[in-house]
């Protein structure tokens, strides 16, 4: 029911850009854009929000981009801790054996 | 799909798991997704395996179908019913149970009952049915509300008087506050509803942060969206801040659509009651049509029994839909009650809680993790126990799961 889709916005069918065409999974349909005014005015071949028919804002490609690149590096960050430790823990390794590490109790 | 896809990464979401993962140890915490297409999202992507087992999402009140009580369901089939009605409804209502069968049986009793995608779609059937009395029983928080207004200004401005709207939209808000008020449930922090949040802002959940203390986070509906979301949750208390959020910048605006907000304000005023499946009744949570639309009001054209009925006695969806029990813990769950032969309406909507459950078999992971947290051995944190006798997790249990390299 709130499940809304991204969708490409085509064209405007009307002057008033009340209506317009989105392209879903290769299948254009019709839907109601008049929502899209002020922060949400959209332009052809920008992405809008889809819910029953009706646009509901658009979709905002810088947004989108800055919060990829913050989870691409939230993931990355901790990737490199994860190698990091790895490391620290083959050389701690080389210095002190094995046996030590297991007596510490920590994850083999 | 774009602005999809990207957002489905699995080594980035098994990275974020697992941060989760370091920095959430030593309690158990329970984040509230309000909105059932997060709960959705969250078991078709079997996120609570990438979460540790001491990070417990709740799940919400926010599934549509869900709320509607069957009082209300069977006063729009007692219309649909009525000669010369076309009843129109989305589909995620048809098989919903009323006291006396569902809306698909109504159809096999001969009423004209049709699905559709939009309520245009049923200003459409009205346009080419002009000696029929189409009605649509709308359902909907405020993501859906705008639609159905601006359908019904538009068969105003267009002089099209055999449409009638069976209004069932609901608010956000005071759901929220019930189950904020409730002894029942102790939340540490909310996924808020990102669509909902399209039109009205992030602004209206501060509510939250100022009178409960508790950070709401507003989210979208991919699997990294909501992992993130947790993570600033997490986040948020562990630096000692409790803020409204707007994760979902990529689609909300911190003032929502102010021209949905003026459609709804046209259209629309407050119910000074309404009643909630689970939840009874609470005042101002619904819409009802304003009087210039009187002409189009449902409820006002056409009698209707407008009789409250109970719950049948196995149901437990009230107690699903505050969180309060997990739908494996409801007595019919998968036996009695299944998404072919609905009991309650948790189960029918693909947003319910139990439906998700069930059709992605997700079961079998939830008592596990439920045996996980009720062995916990020592209490450590600052950790609560729930309702149901389980105690904090221990802290042995936290433990990052491995990460593959990228």
């Amino acid at each position: 029911m709130c499940l809304a889709i991204p969708a490409r916005l085509v064209e405007y069918v009307d002057e008033d850009r009340m209506y317009g065409k989105v392209e879903l999974g290769g299948v254009q349909r019709r839907i109601n854009t008049s929502l899209l005014v002020g922060e949400d005015a959209t332009e052809h071949g920008e992405y809008v929000l889809v819910h029953v028919g009706f646009a509901l804002s658009r979709v905002s490609e810088i947004e989108a981009a800055e919060t990829l690149r913050i989870l691409e590096a939230m993931g990355a960050a901790y990737t490199d801790e994860v190698e990091q430790i790895r490391e620290w823990q083959s050389a701690e390794e080389e210095l002190v054996g094995a046996d030590s590490r297991e007596r510490d109790g920590m994850p083999a | 799909m774009k602005f999809a896809d990207e957002f489905r990464d699995a080594d980035i979401a098994r990275a974020l798991g697992a941060r989760i993962a370091a920095e959430s140890g030593g309690r158990h915490w329970k984040i509230m997704e309000v909105c059932g297409g997060h709960t959705h999202t969250i078991f078709k992507y079997g996120i609570e395996d990438l979460l540790p087992s001491n990070v417990e999402l709740v799940h919400g009140p926010g599934c549509p179908v869900c709320v509607i009580p069957m009082g209300r369901l069977d006063d729009g089939i007692a219309v649909a019913h009525q000669p010369g009605v076309i009843f129109t409804c989305f589909g995620d209502l048809m098989r919903v149970p009323g006291s006396e069968g569902s809306l698909l049986d109504a159809r096999a009793a001969g009423a004209d009952v049709r699905m559709v995608y939009s309520p245009l779609d049923a200003l459409k059937i009205a346009q080419q049915n002009p000696d029929k009395r189409v009605v649509f029983y709308a359902i909907g928080f405020e993501t859906t509300a705008p639609s159905t207004a601006l359908t019904l200004m538009r068969a105003k401005a267009e002089g099209i008087r055999n449409l009638f709207v069976f209004c069932n939209h609901v608010t956000i808000i005071p759901p929220m506050k019930a189950i904020l008020d409730s002894p029942d449930l102790q939340l540490d922090g909310f996924l808020g509803p990102g669509h909902v949040s399209t039109v009205v802002g992030i602004r209206p959940f501060e509510f939250v942060t100022n009178t409960y203390r508790k950070p709401v986070v507003v989210v979208g509906f991919e699997p990294l969206d909501i992992l993130q979301g947790v993570h600033m949750i997490i986040e948020q208390i562990r630096e000692g801040r409790c803020e409204v959020e707007n994760q979902y910048r990529r689609v909300v605006h911190d003032d929502g659509n102010p021209r949905a907000l003026e459609v709804l304000a046209r259209v629309f005023q407050l119910r000074s009651h309404f009643e909630w499946r689970g939840l009874g009744f609470i005042s101002q949570s619904a819409l009802e049509l304003r009087d210039e639309f009187a002409a189009y009001d449902a409820e006002k054209v056409f009698s209707v029994p407008g009789v409250r009925v109970a719950d049948p006695k196995a149901c437990q969806c009230g107690e699903v839909l505050k969180g309060v029990l997990k739908p494996w813990e409801c007595k019919v769950f998968g036996t009695a009650c299944t998404p072919e032969t609905p009991i309650g309406t948790c189960m029918v909507s693909s947003e319910g809680a139990c439906a998700a459950y069930y059709n992605f078999g997700r079961y079998s992971r939830a008592r596990e993790r439920e045996r996980v947290l009720a062995s916990g051995e020592r209490a450590v944190g600052n950790g609560h126990a729930d309702g149901n006798g389980n105690g904090t997790i221990a802290e042995h249990e936290v433990r990052p799961i491995p990460v593959r390299a990228r």
